[in-house]
């Protein structure tokens, strides 16, 4: 770990000017990600900036949306009994990823902008696009089997290991921004990019840019949504493939609304729209789940070891729609 | 083997037994369900291991591994590092002390080592990991900071990293740990090729990683010409010797400590760290101290290697064995001799017409692999209790059945007698227990929701064994205590309860007044505690220092004692005193026998006999393993939902610390059966998992309540009639999840570790 210097900020404003536009100056929050790189020297900040005191607020709105401050601790917002009723997929998602002890620590903001668990970014001895631009990656001919199959480049094909983030994805979240340019807001799934030629670049935040809020729009199927995370162990694992889903069925036994996102396969949280476009207005039956799933996983692209993701991501897809849908079984 | 050793076995056969141990079946303090006397000291946090261990001046230091796995060091950079706050030394093979490389463990009775390397003596480099470069700073950080510096440039050469390339040139060793590589009894091929019923498959293990939960650790300073050294091990004589042979030290001017141990597994030994922060010590002259990393452990010290084995079973239509055949090959280096005694189950458990049991080896460029909790056994009872299970449904035989047809009337492999041998009991206990008889045989015939439910069996073994060399004290004080001594080790096995006890038993005291003393080369020499051999060892050397002791007391007690004139056969000890064992009032305690003599104390010291009962009689430890698993339909997902481990290991001293061991060997099974797995990169021959988020051990949610039960029927031939119990409850486990799993889903998965999407 190389030294550097630490500050904390006493909200979002002060925190900003603390950072001082550095690049090499990075925002703290519950550290479990930032810290574990910086003693593996994949990270090397020379200023901290700790954000932890920012809103822990989870604020419930009567528009049937809910406000969560950047720093709330994932086990804060899972726990939330309004979160638990408007979006239970949120919950599910929270306490599906990492330990007790890292969701006690981890915050909003530090979930949505950790980094990949790729075994070649983690390894300084290794090639990788992300660490060094133009390196080449190791990935690619080798351990891949917990590697994205869907949003891959020539360069990249790490996936973003969060849960949390798949629901955020799943649920049209906003996230609210502040910088030395002055605050913004930007939907969810524009916050991180698609690797491309620049795998480094993982999210549109401009350099001193912080992320104070996310917002979750009201969404009423919402209420009936659930997260299905696929891993191999019982906890404390990555996922091999998740599914964020919400689904609305009408009387008339049709899709009436449906949100649908992935985790494991993708190199950003995947919000699956095609297989969204297949089911809205669609009778809710296995055979439209498996040909939605068929739609969204089209242009996967399987490597050595992650092939199995393609067939497992859409018998997920399916069984998770189904659950949700008590007429249908599979 | 040789001739003479051939004729030697073949002596050794015609000595008289032993008469069995008087106390083997004393259940005065044998058999109760002690808690552990060391229990109040780790949950309160006052238990000292060696990382904690407080010196004055004390600097720590932190290591940087090499990013080749063959080749040599062009240039190390090693200015900034210098430079940076706190650095003390920045160590490297170009101002490493002079050492010779340290003695190897198993070749040399001396060695601890786990590779016959120098260690960080010339540029060369010889697995991806090596240590080049150690730093020793004031703080921690400073350390940690400075090692990141240094800058390496290698000259990278071909290396041999890639096993499935490279396993055309696999050879036998020269011998298995002392066993020969290869036993042949008839033309088992032929016989395979005639039998009506084959199996005939090959099996896949991968490499296996330690995780105990405390890391590598020496603390180590030079006081007065020698050095002393606070170290985790399990074999802290061992150790001594290493470290003495590499400074140059004699063995009296080395202590090592290690009181406890935060898990051992088979890999606490000595590795390239003990040298290099002594080394690193006699330079800056100052105590250092050197914990591994999560990521050191992974790449510096050994693990269980990768096998590819192959099973073919020849049957006749009773289901009896015309053939058994099972060889294979296993990865090594040309450093160390571990060569992961896969076939040894194969030439124990069954009788067959013909056999052929042959291990190779192949040499790559890798750390050193090493011992892993029942090295050989755990993989290969994989291998051959697949093959079984896989037997058993070709013959439409229920798997026990198959099991009682098959059991031998002596050692198929080396003819010997079995001392004790009662594995169709354990079989039949175990059953009722899991209630087998309510299982389908059909695979895919159980399913509850999305999950397929399936139950599996295998048989479990593991040897007998007791080191030789060791001695223990036995002192007796006038107010009637006692400690008993032996440089023996605490890993949180429950050996300082334990032995409290068999010691207690031994001496007719109440346990609490007696003291197991252990983990300190100032005591008594102890021997290594690895292959499950430790209690057996330590109740031998106290036996005989109490039958020194009782000699001694009977001289002490004189012609006015209502002893004098009895031999120790007369004697029984009881009630903290000696008795007649015919009358049972005439008898004095010990307190009345030191305060008549006058003394204040009386210490005894003896060595254990040779451990002949190995030699004479074929002594293994047994097991049936029930799994039950359930199987996503969907996802493939595996989850053990009940397990049954019955278990025949003569004598158990302490349910409740053996229950404990049992289940921790069962749940390292599940581990190796359904996630354990080293991501070597054979490009690179770099290891891409090393830490506890990418390389999976079993997590709570993944353990299911295990049951474990015992025959408790004691061996004639051993002390207090017991077995070692560490390392049987991890066998068996592999195929017994890999049965259920194929009863489940009608999936035979001959490729561990079983991962979900081998179910896909």
């Amino acid at each position: 770990m190389n030294p550097f210097d630490y500050a904390r900020a006493g909200d979002a404003a002060e925190a900003i000017r603390l950072a001082g536009g550095r690049a090499d100056a990075k925002y703290l929050g519950g550290g479990t990600n930032l810290v574990d790189l910086m003693r593996e020297g994949i990270e090397h900040p020379t200023h901290l900036i700790d954000v932890s005191r920012l809103s822990h607020e989870i604020a419930a709105r009567d528009d049937g949306s809910v406000l969560l401050g950047a720093a709330a601790k994932n086990t804060a917002v899972a726990a939330d009994p309004v979160v638990r009723e408007r979006f239970p997929m949120l919950t599910r998602a929270i306490v599906a990823g990492a330990s007790g002890q890292i969701r006690n620590m981890a915050t909003v903001a530090g979930n949505m902008l950790q980094r990949t668990r790729c075994l070649y970014f983690y390894d300084d001895a290794a090639r990788c696009n992300k660490r060094t631009p133009g390196a080449g990656c190791d990935a690619m001919e080798g351990f891949n089997r917990f590697h994205a199959i869907l949003g891959g480049s020539d360069a990249c094909v790490a996936t973003h290991p969060s849960d949390m983030c798949v629901a955020l994805a799943a649920l049209d979240a906003v996230v609210h921004l502040q910088g030395p340019q002055g605050a913004r807001s930007i939907p969810f799934a524009e916050l991180h990019r698609l690797p491309g030629g620049r795998p480094d670049v993982e999210t549109e935040l401009g350099t001193g840019e912080l992320i104070v809020a996310v917002e979750l729009p009201p969404l009423a199927a919402a209420r009936h949504s659930t997260y299905r995370k696929v891993r191999d162990r019982s906890s404390y694992a990555f996922a091999l493939v998740s599914i964020a889903a919400a689904l609305e069925v009408g009387a008339d036994g049709k899709v009436a609304d449906v949100r649908l996102a992935l985790g494991g396969v993708g190199t950003k949280p995947w919000r699956a729209l095609a297989a969204e476009a297949v089911l809205r207005g669609a009778a809710a039956t296995e055979e439209t789940f498996r040909k939605a799933a068929e739609v969204e996983l089209q242009p996967a692209v399987g490597l050595s070891d992650n092939g199995f993701k393609i067939e497992l991501a859409k018998r997920t897809i399916v069984h998770t729609l189904a659950s949700l849908c008590p007429g249908v079984r599979t | 083997m040789t001739i003479m050793d051939s004729l030697f076995k073949k002596a050794v056969r015609l000595i008289p037994d032993k008469a069995p141990d008087p106390l083997i079946g004393a259940e005065r303090q044998v058999g109760r369900s002690l808690s552990r006397v060391d229990g109040p000291l780790k949950v309160t946090g006052q238990a000292r291991f060696a990382a904690e261990v407080p010196f004055k001046n004390l600097v720590y230091a932190a290591t940087k591994y090499s990013a080749i796995a063959r080749g040599r060091i062009a240039s190390i950079e090693t200015e900034e590092a210098k430079q940076a706050p706190g650095v003390l030394l920045v160590m490297t093979h170009e101002n490493a002390p002079r050492m010779p490389a340290p003695p190897l463990m198993m070749k040399d009775p001396k060695g601890a080592s786990g590779s016959s390397l120098p260690v960080m003596q010339d540029a060369s480099i010889h697995w991806n990991g090596e240590p080049v470069a150690v730093v020793v700073a004031e703080t921690q950080e400073q350390a940690d900071h400075a090692v990141s510096l240094v800058r390496v440039k290698y000259d990278a050469q071909p290396a041999r990293t890639d096993f499935d390339r490279l396993k055309s040139e696999a050879h036998e060793p020269e011998n298995v740990l002392g066993e020969p590589s290869r036993i042949a009894i008839g033309d088992a091929e032929a016989a395979l090729a005639a039998a009506p019923v084959r199996i005939d498959n090959i099996y896949r293990t991968p490499r296996h990683n330690h995780a105990a939960m405390e890391l590598h650790v020496i603390t180590v300073a030079w006081q007065e010409g020698g050095i002393i050294v606070h170290d985790t091990t399990q074999m802290v004589h061992l150790t001594r010797s290493t470290l003495a042979e590499v400074f140059g030290l004699p063995e009296e001017h080395v202590r090592v400590l290690s009181p406890f141990v935060g898990g051992g597994f088979g890999n606490k030994g000595v590795w390239s760290h003990q040298v290099l922060a002594t080394a690193a010590s006699q330079v800056v002259g100052r105590p250092v101290r050197m914990v591994l990393s999560r990521e050191g452990v992974f790449r510096a010290t050994g693990g269980r290697t990768l096998t590819e084995q192959r099973v073919a079973l020849g049957a006749k239509a009773d289901g009896t064995l015309a053939a058994l055949i099972h060889t294979g090959i296993a990865g090594m280096t040309d450093h160390n001799d571990c060569p992961e005694q896969f076939t040894f189950p194969a030439r124990h458990l069954y009788a067959a017409e013909s056999m052929l049991l042959r291990q190779e080896i192949v040499e790559l460029d890798m750390v050193a692999n090493t011992f892993m909790r029942a090295p050989g056994e755990s993989v290969g009872t994989f291998a051959l209790e697949s093959a079984m299970d896989e037997l058993a449904e070709a013959l439409s035989l229920d798997p026990i059945e198959l099991r009682g047809r098959l059991e031998p009337a002596k050692d198929p492999a080396s003819g010997l007698t079995f001392s004790a041998r009662h594995l169709l009991e354990a079989y039949r206990r175990g059953a009722d227990r899991f209630g087998w008889d309510k299982r389908n045989r059909v695979p895919r015939a159980a399913i509850d929701g999305d999950w397929l439910i399936g139950q599996g069996v295998a048989t479990a073994t593991y040897p007998y064994f007791r080191m030789p060399g060791g001695s223990a004290s036995i002192k007796l004080t006038a107010e009637g205590d006692a400690v008993v001594s032996m440089a023996s080790h605490e890993m949180g096995m429950g050996t300082a309860t334990v032995q409290a006890q068999t010691a207690a038993e031994r001496l007719g005291l109440p346990v609490e007044r007696v003291t197991f003393e252990y983990g300190d080369t100032a005591l008594p020499h102890g021997t290594l505690a690895g292959g499950s051999s430790q209690s057996a060892s330590i109740v031998a050397a106290v036996m005989a220092a109490n039958d020194v002791l009782v000699k001694e007391l009977l001289k002490l007690a004189g012609n006015d004692s209502p002893l004098a004139g009895l031999k120790p056969r007369d004697l029984e000890a009881r009630d903290g005193g000696l008795f007649h064992r015919e009358h049972p009032a005439r008898g004095e305690t010990y307190v009345s026998i030191l305060k008549r003599a006058n003394r204040s104390e009386v210490v005894c010291e003896a060595a254990a006999p040779q451990p002949m009962e190995m030699l004479k009689y074929s002594m293994h430890s047994y097991g049936a393993q029930f799994c039950e698993v359930r199987v996503n339909r969907i996802t493939g997902e595996v989850r053990v939902s009940r397990f049954v481990g019955s278990f025949d290991t003569g004598r158990i001293l302490n349910p409740k610390t053996a229950a404990s061991q049992f289940r921790g060997g069962i749940i390292m099974g599940l581990g190796l059966a359904l996630m354990e797995h080293t991501l070597f990169d054979s490009r690179s021959g770099r290891i891409m998992n090393p830490s506890l988020a990418e390389y999976h051990v079993p997590v709570h949610l993944d353990v299911p309540a295990i049951d474990v039960i015992w025959n408790d029927i004691p061996d004639p031939h051993s002390p207090l009639g017991l077995h070692g119990i560490g390392e049987i409850g991890i066998t068996g486990v592999g195929a017994a999840v890999a049965n259920a799993v194929y009863n489940a889903t009608g999936r035979r998965i001959r490729d561990l570790p079983i991962t979900l999407d081998k179910l896909l």
